[in-house]
């Protein structure tokens, strides 16, 4: 792709937390590229890093523990490129970031919205941070808005507190307070993992048609692979804080290339498949004094003498398939599927 | 709304019945009357006990009717604003209560303000800025204030007051003034000293306060919906204010009913160390002295206000936080 069909830039991100039992590197050398209307897919188990790339990304990082310690977020935006990474978490730019150019959506919806303002007027504020509108116009927009996340009837449903709408219903109305400000970077953290099966999908299905409406690009945050592989054109697999592989949705699924994102795939159950599961033996390590070497190879099937004593770099497999294992050095041994 | 503040200003009827039986037995509870502790005093003052004056007082005052008599006696007199009388002063219980009430709220609520005013946005710094210089500063002298005694606090600042400035603290007001219309000199003089009773008594509320206001801050801090706000773009000190401080200030509304009986029994120690003319002293002198009626009437005051503050505490949580609105 050309470069500026770019619209963000991670490289190198370090996001460390000072905690009690020591720096624990929750991000530790994250890079990866988001074009321009793509959606992202990042895939991982739980602590391995995804959630708080995202953070960094708006410089959201929990405080006071929670720091980048280093790297680059480069953010293009109409006719600047910024490095959010450099920027201070309160200041002014990062603000105007916040409100013109980046949303997120989190988890659960529920605690999401603040119980004691009605949605309406949640959306009316983000719309009247990041548009020059009069309240009454803010109003109109964001009653638009309810309509298209599919929240009807629109005009009274605006008056409405977030403890009145269902799970479904308040993952929408915050779908909307986020896209109220019309963002080119969408940041979804694990959206429907507290809605059930049905509901998880018209959500997907909103998502997938805002994004062509708004043109935005999505990073899809998730653990779960099927979701991930549902609405993501390309995936960023991570595994204790860094990233293992990063491919195209169908090579990803058809061509898994890392012995972790190859566990991963054979660990999901599927209808009609006679094979028994195979789990990924042993358990993801604390992130706490990680040796220099390779994170998952106390776990790794094909596991080399090099792999424990040195940490791989990064192999571009080519078609912007990279993955980050020694089986990949030239020479190394070659072990396809 | 207007239908449940309704339904609960019915069920406060019975309530109040109820409470009045309750302060008038936990009154006539200890053995004796006050013409027992009166005779008693006399005696020990060496005075000459006249049996028959005794006799007529009891008499006077019903003591030696039943029980359900004497109540009786006491609560027909409520709805025309008759509290009995007080055997000391021998005179109505309502004129000794009209007398104090006055300061006695003013003082009150004075403290109520000055608590609260220093004591939420402590708690709101105290929280944003965990575990900081600021933090512990606070903290440190918030749980000071609650370790010393109000009363050694009252004395305290009336020496400094008196050793180092020559000025005399105690009371309301100097004597001169007593009884006196009110002019601008008088009530100069009254706010000169009505801090000493406002600060005693505040100091040993606020680390509760501060306490409570720093905690649910912190907790409210972690709540996805303030990432969700600042990935907005607002103001972090909104964030602060209209996000996280307007919830977190709900224990402390559920609460402030609590504070409306305070207004009589809180600062009583304080009270009669600083010789306040408040209802608290009065409170403490009447149970002494078993002068039934007037501490009665006093206890029968303070549980009303409890009702009236938890309803009060009701509808205000109601108007703040529309999770728990009654349609």
């Amino acid at each position: 792709m050309k470069n500026n069909d770019i619209l963000l830039e991670v490289d190198n991100l370090r996001t460390y937390f000072d905690t009690r039992r020591g720096l624990a590197k929750a991000v530790d050398g994250v890079s990866f590229d988001l074009y321009k209307g793509e959606t992202l897919g990042i895939v991982g188990e739980s602590g391995c890093g995804k959630s708080i790339t995202s953070l960094s990304i708006l410089n959201l990082v929990p405080q006071p523990k929670g720091k980048i310690h280093g790297g680059e977020i480069k953010l293009h935006r109409e006719d600047e490129v910024v490095d959010i990474a450099k920027l201070k978490r309160t200041g002014k730019k990062m603000k105007d970031i916040r409100r013109k150019d980046s949303a997120m959506i989190f988890q659960d919806p529920m605690s999401s919205l603040s119980p004691v303002y009605t949605v309406g007027s949640q959306i009316m504020e983000g719309i009247m941070l990041s548009h020059d509108v009069d309240k009454v116009e803010a109003r109109e927009m964001a009653i638009e808005m309810l309509r298209k996340v599919g929240i009807s009837p629109a005009e009274q449903r605006i008056n409405d507190y977030p403890y009145q709408l269902s799970g479904g219903m308040n993952q929408r109305a915050m779908i909307a307070v986020a896209l109220a400000s019309n963002p080119n970077l969408l940041i979804a953290d694990e959206p429907t993992t507290a809605l059930d099966v049905t509901v998880e999908a018209q959500i997907l299905e909103l998502m997938a048609e805002l994004q062509q409406e708004y043109q935005m690009s999505i990073m899809f945050i998730s653990h779960d692979l099927d979701v991930i592989g549902e609405i993501s054109d390309r995936v960023v697999v991570m595994y204790t804080g860094k990233v293992v592989e990063v491919a195209e949705v169908e090579e990803l699924f058809y061509n898994p290339s890392h012995p972790y994102t190859q566990g991963l795939l054979q660990s999901i159950p599927k209808i009609g498949r006679k094979k028994e599961l195979k789990p990924i033996s042993g358990s993801v390590p604390q992130i706490y004094n990680l040796p220099d070497a390779c994170h998952f190879a106390p776990r790794c099937p094909h596991r080399m003498d090099i792999c424990t004593k040195k940490e791989p770099p990064t192999f571009d497999l080519g078609g912007g398939h990279q993955a980050k294992c020694w089986l990949y050095e030239e020479g190394g041994e070659n072990n396809e599927g | 709304m207007l239908s449940y503040i309704l339904r609960r200003t019915m069920i406060m009827i019975p309530m109040i019945i109820l409470i009045s039986m309750v302060s008038f037995l936990i009154i006539t509870l200890p053995p004796g009357s006050y013409i027992d502790s009166y005779l008693a005093n006399l005696q020990r003052m060496g005075g000459e006990v006249e049996q028959s004056r005794a006799d007529a007082l009891a008499d006077r005052y019903g003591l030696n009717d039943p029980i359900y008599e004497q109540y009786w006696k006491w609560v027909k007199g409520f709805p025309s604003g008759n509290f009995g009388m007080v055997f000391s002063e021998e005179r109505p219980v309502m004129d000794v209560i009209q007398e104090r009430i006055g300061f006695t709220i003013l003082i009150s609520v004075l403290t109520l303000l000055f608590t609260w005013i220093l004591s939420i946005p402590i708690g709101i710094y105290s929280a944003v800025k965990q575990y900081s210089f600021g933090d512990y500063f606070f903290t440190f002298f918030g749980f000071l204030g609650v370790s010393i005694p109000n009363f050694l606090l009252a004395i305290i600042i009336m020496f400094t007051g008196l050793r180092f400035f020559g000025v005399n603290l105690s009371g309301l007001m100097p004597a001169a003034y007593m009884g006196e219309p009110w002019t601008l000199a008088k009530i100069a003089e009254v706010l000169k000293r009505i801090w000493v009773p406002v600060v005693v008594v505040g100091t040993a509320g606020m680390a509760g306060l501060i306490r409570i206001m720093r905690a649910e801050m912190l907790d409210q801090l972690r709540q996805p919906y303030i990432q969700m706000a600042r990935s907005k773009g607002v103001d972090e000190i909104k964030v602060i204010i209209k996000y996280a401080a307007r919830i977190a200030v709900n224990p402390l509304i559920s609460t402030v009913g609590w504070l409306l009986p305070q207004i009589i029994s809180g600062g009583t120690i304080a009270g009669i160390v600083l010789g306040l003319p408040t209802l608290g002293p009065k409170l403490y002198d009447a149970l002494k002295i078993q002068d039934m009626y007037l501490a009665g009437t006093i206890i029968f005051i303070n549980i009303v206000l409890i009702l009236i503050g938890t309803l009060l505490s009701d509808i205000l949580l109601a108007l703040v936080d529309p999770r728990i609105r009654y349609d």
